[in-house]
């Protein structure tokens, strides 16, 4: 059976497909967050040196990915919406903004929290934490710059610009920890080194971060499908037949 | 070429030139990059005197010190090349210890002491149980593991 995706870039299309889309994601997403805290809260052994307080790495570091990985795949579609004219991938970059900024957010929070106990600050200005606060500041200014202009079209390609721009932080924030001498330490899961955890550990770490990747995508199609319904100004979209009633026409 | 060809080709050109501007300016700042200096840096003069700046490394084992009034205490810092003496007045974080990471902010004074007004602790990137750190540090004592870090070997995983 073929499947003819390229239809799917038409948004009358791929509203139906993503409203089916999400329920599936969000179950999968809330079932694996309770496996992967539980493996983290109670079945992960206690760390040799930090004891519990470790343990809120099973929310940060899966959420620090997130809030990196996010933000690559927002300027993606971004480069695609300002290189094809494609307003679905201007609306997939615009919906993702809003959770990577959540992720920026608890990855800054747990962060500091982590800080306190084991460092002995809340925070401290070295080149991760500063470059990871800044990634918060570029989903807010995509976001704040995108509302500050009227025109739907300008607004899409100037916050597609300000996201592919942005983008070089990306790397500045993976590899601070290797560039300069930071307070924050290395990466402790790389392509490169393997892994410097216990196996437990890692699995749920693992299990979190698929969690967080399904919960996000459950939340951008949900978005996107708002995105979709204000931009086209169409108070009804029928799901089975994927028939557009023209407003004008209802009214 | 198609015209979006043309605006594809356009992006990935400003994203070149974005992309080696960055890498001009970091290496431009690279030195108001780091957290900390290390005791070498401080030995060759690259820290800077006269105003308080972070240094970084090593507690050295068996050099912490504690006055009897409980809260001032003295000890080195290494990088295993060089040693800075550090004094300091105050709590020290719960995993600050011998033989483990810390940064302490603060001047050098005349005599090559380093008075702190903060120290923090720095950790590695190792999680494991105590049991295995504990096997590790034993098989380290014994010789039988080579490895100068408590990475866990590979075969020895699959047994935490």
């Amino acid at each position: 059976m073929s499947v003819n995706w390229s239809k799917y870039s038409a948004p009358q299309a791929f509203y139906p497909l993503a409203g089916r889309l999400i329920p599936w994601f969000a179950i999968v997403a809330v079932a694996l967050m309770g496996v992967g805290l539980y493996m983290g809260f109670f079945v992960a052994p206690t760390d040799f040196q930090q004891g519990e307080s470790y343990r809120i790495i099973f929310v940060h570091v899966p959420a620090a990915w997130m809030s990196m990985f996010l933000y690559v795949v927002m300027a993606v579609w971004a480069g695609i919406g300002m290189g094809l004219n494609a307003r679905l991938s201007y609306m997939m970059a615009q919906a993702i903004a809003p959770t990577g900024a959540m992720f920026t957010f608890l990855a800054l929070l747990t962060g500091a929290m982590w800080g306190k106990p084991t460092w002995g600050a809340w925070w401290v200005w070295d080149a991760r934490l500063t470059s990871e606060l800044l990634l918060l500041f570029q989903y807010a200014g995509i976001m704040l710059l995108r509302t500050s202009i009227d025109d739907t079209r300008r607004a899409d390609r100037s916050s597609a610009v300000f996201a592919l721009v942005g983008v070089v932080n990306v790397p500045i924030i993976y590899f601070s920890v290797q560039w300069w001498n930071t307070l924050h330490q290395g990466a402790s899961v790389s392509m490169a080194t393997g892994s410097k955890m216990a196996s437990t550990m890692l699995l749920a770490m693992l299990i979190m971060t698929v969690a967080f990747w399904l919960y996000s995508i459950a939340v951008i199609l949900a978005r996107v499908r708002c995105i979709m319904a204000e931009r086209e100004s169409l108070s009804v979209w029928d799901e089975q037949t994927a028939v557009i009633q023209d407003a004008a026409e209802a009214r | 070429m198609k015209p979006r060809h043309k605006r594809f080709a356009f992006i990935g050109l400003g994203l070149l030139v974005l992309g080696v501007a960055t890498v001009l300016i970091l290496n431009a700042f690279q030195s108001n990059l780091v957290f900390f200096f290390t005791p070498t840096q401080v030995a060759s003069g690259e820290a800077p005197t006269g105003r308080s700046f972070r240094i970084g490394g090593m507690v050295e084992d068996g050099s912490l010190v504690r006055e009897n009034d409980g809260l001032t205490v003295h000890f080195i810092v290494t990088d295993t090349a060089k040693r800075v003496p550090v004094t300091y007045k105050g709590i020290l974080p719960d995993l600050f210890k011998e033989g483990k990471g810390a940064v302490a902010q603060g001047q050098l004074i005349a005599n090559g002491t380093f008075v702190a007004s903060e120290v923090l602790a720095k950790h590695d990137e190792n999680y494991m149980p105590p049991e295995a750190a504990d096997a590790l540090a034993k098989a380290k004592a014994s010789g039988a593991q080579q490895s100068k870090s408590l990475v866990v070997p590979q075969g020895k995983k699959e047994s935490l």
